[in-house]
């Protein structure tokens, strides 16, 4: 296996953990996972159509993310409750599309060089995400902090909400590939839930959630090619184990 | 001298529900504005109201030259985030970076030491969380100050200090300052202005007009409450 193999997961995973990072403190943690399913419909039809699903779960994650960017102004509860539902139904729908090895690769990511079409489209996407997130990263701590003394900063929350949501949907799909539906969600909270519980300053918080992701991600692709898996899964579990264990460390 | 602010006939409602009916006042330049009135008089939404954060029918005239720190009670943060009160200040100066002021003018006015800053949010008392709050609304070099209950959750000698930081700031800087209390003796002690909010009356003008009949028709306080013999 080449260094560029790894490369693309690399930092991607980089960049998921980065996002994560505001994720886990704006706690849209369920909204965030939810929102990866809506992308399985969309690579159904895309399948059927005979083009790239990559271009199909990118469609249905750009209106997925609108969704839930045009729910937020209500209650917090009734966005979950309606995200949960829409999301789900969007699972199940986007099973009925597909099938067989295409619905378990599409669910758990496929093993395998990436083509360049995907090495090319992830590599752009992450750096476009990392530098959002360094970019914006002051306006997103006052945005958590209080909407409102946002507000009065001169910062166009609604905008940004919607800006973070996208680059949410986007950060999805570029990780889909080897990840899948199911698991890509994770690569973006776990790292930076793990992150949070290890770091006391906003700085610490994004480089760790950065790095665990990436370290998780190269691990974990190193093993399943060892043992002839796909490496979705084996990341999910090594970036779980970082979590439990660091997470036991601490005391209460 | 033209006033900072001019309310006229404001109103606000949520879903038919009307929280703020028809309430106008003014306030001068160096005023200091107390908001009192009981819990749901709508205290917390006239000021949301004022800022700009929520929709509202009537009239808010701001001066042209008014810049607005807002200091809300309720924020929408878990205090157990890895942020730390640097974090926070700086992520202000980045967010408008030519109308802010540096940090190391404002900490001393909030009486905030650079050790206490670094500190992760959660881990500061009531009193140095709130000073935090304050030092990042004066990093936006505001001339109104709006603040929802700046001396909730603080312990006694700490709400003094606040209070006497927050009067003082207004005597050397010439803020305006609008604030809502609980406490009136507060009131009687630094504003020079108040407005009294309740169920569907509000009432404007200076301290002196709080009469104790007036504060017992506000907060619909039962006249036997403080009669204890039989």
């Amino acid at each position: 296996m080449g260094i560029e193999a790894l490369v693309v997961p690399a930092v991607t995973a980089a960049a998921a953990g980065l996002v994560g990072c505001f994720a886990v403190m704006r706690r849209m943690v369920l909204a965030g996972d939810a929102l990866s399913h809506v992308a399985l419909p969309g690579m159904g039809i895309a399948l059927a159509m005979h083009i790239h699903p990559l271009f199909g779960a990118l469609a249905m994650l750009f209106f997925g993310a609108l969704l839930v960017w045009a729910l937020e102004d209500r209650t917090r509860i009734a966005t979950e409750t309606i995200v949960g539902v829409v999301f789900s139904a969007a699972l199940a729908i986007g099973s009925m599309l597909a099938s067989g090895e295409d619905l378990l690769e599409a669910l758990i990511g496929r093993p395998g060089a990436l083509s360049s079409l995907e090495s090319i489209f992830g590599l752009v996407a992450a750096a476009a995400i990392i530098a959002f997130i360094l970019r914006r990263r002051h306006q997103l701590v006052v945005m958590l902090v209080s909407r409102d003394m946002a507000r009065t900063s001169g910062i166009n929350v609604r905008w940004l909400d919607f800006l973070y949501l996208e680059v949410f949907a986007l950060t999805v799909a570029i990780g889909l590939r080897y990840l899948g539906v199911l698991l890509m969600g994770s690569l973006i909270i776990i790292p930076a839930a793990t992150a949070k519980g290890l770091s006391r300053s906003l700085t610490t918080m994004l480089l760790l959630a950065a790095g665990l992701g990436a370290g998780a991600t190269v691990l974990g692709v190193v093993i399943a090619a060892s043992l002839h898996r796909e490496p979705g899964p084996v990341i999910v579990v090594i970036s779980a184990s970082m979590f439990l264990l660091t997470t036991i460390r601490r005391p209460a | 001298m033209p006033n900072v602010l001019d309310v006229t006939n404001l109103s606000v409602g949520f879903g038919g529900t009307p929280v703020l009916q028809h309430l106008s006042f003014a306030v001068r330049p160096g005023a200091s504005l107390a908001v009192i009135g009981p819990n749901g008089a709508g205290k917390t939404v006239l000021f949301r109201a004022l800022a700009g954060a929520i929709a509202h029918t009537g009239e808010v005239r701001w001066a042209p030259d008014a810049r607005i720190g807002y200091v809300p009670q309720k924020l929408d943060i878990e205090r157990d985030v890895p942020i730390t009160g640097v974090d926070f200040l700086v992520a202000r100066t980045r967010t408008n970076p030519r109308q802010t002021v540096a940090m190391a003018d404002v900490l001393p006015l909030v009486g905030l030491s650079r050790t206490v800053i670094e500190r992760p949010i959660g881990s500061l008392s009531g009193g140095q969380f709130q000073r935090l709050l304050i030092a990042f609304a004066l990093l936006g070099n505001p001339t109104v100050l709006l603040l929802d209950e700046p001396t909730a959750g603080v312990d006694g000698p700490g709400e003094e200090r606040l209070n006497e930081m927050l009067h003082r700031l207004q005597r050397e800087r010439g803020l305006t300052i609008m604030l809502i209390s609980h406490d009136v003796t507060i009131v009687h002690a630094y504003a020079t202005d108040v407005l009294c909010l309740g169920e569907g009356r509000s009432h404007f003008g200076p301290p002196d007009m709080l009469s104790p009949d007036l504060l017992r028709s506000l907060y619909n306080e039962p006249v036997a409450v403080h009669n204890h013999g039989h």
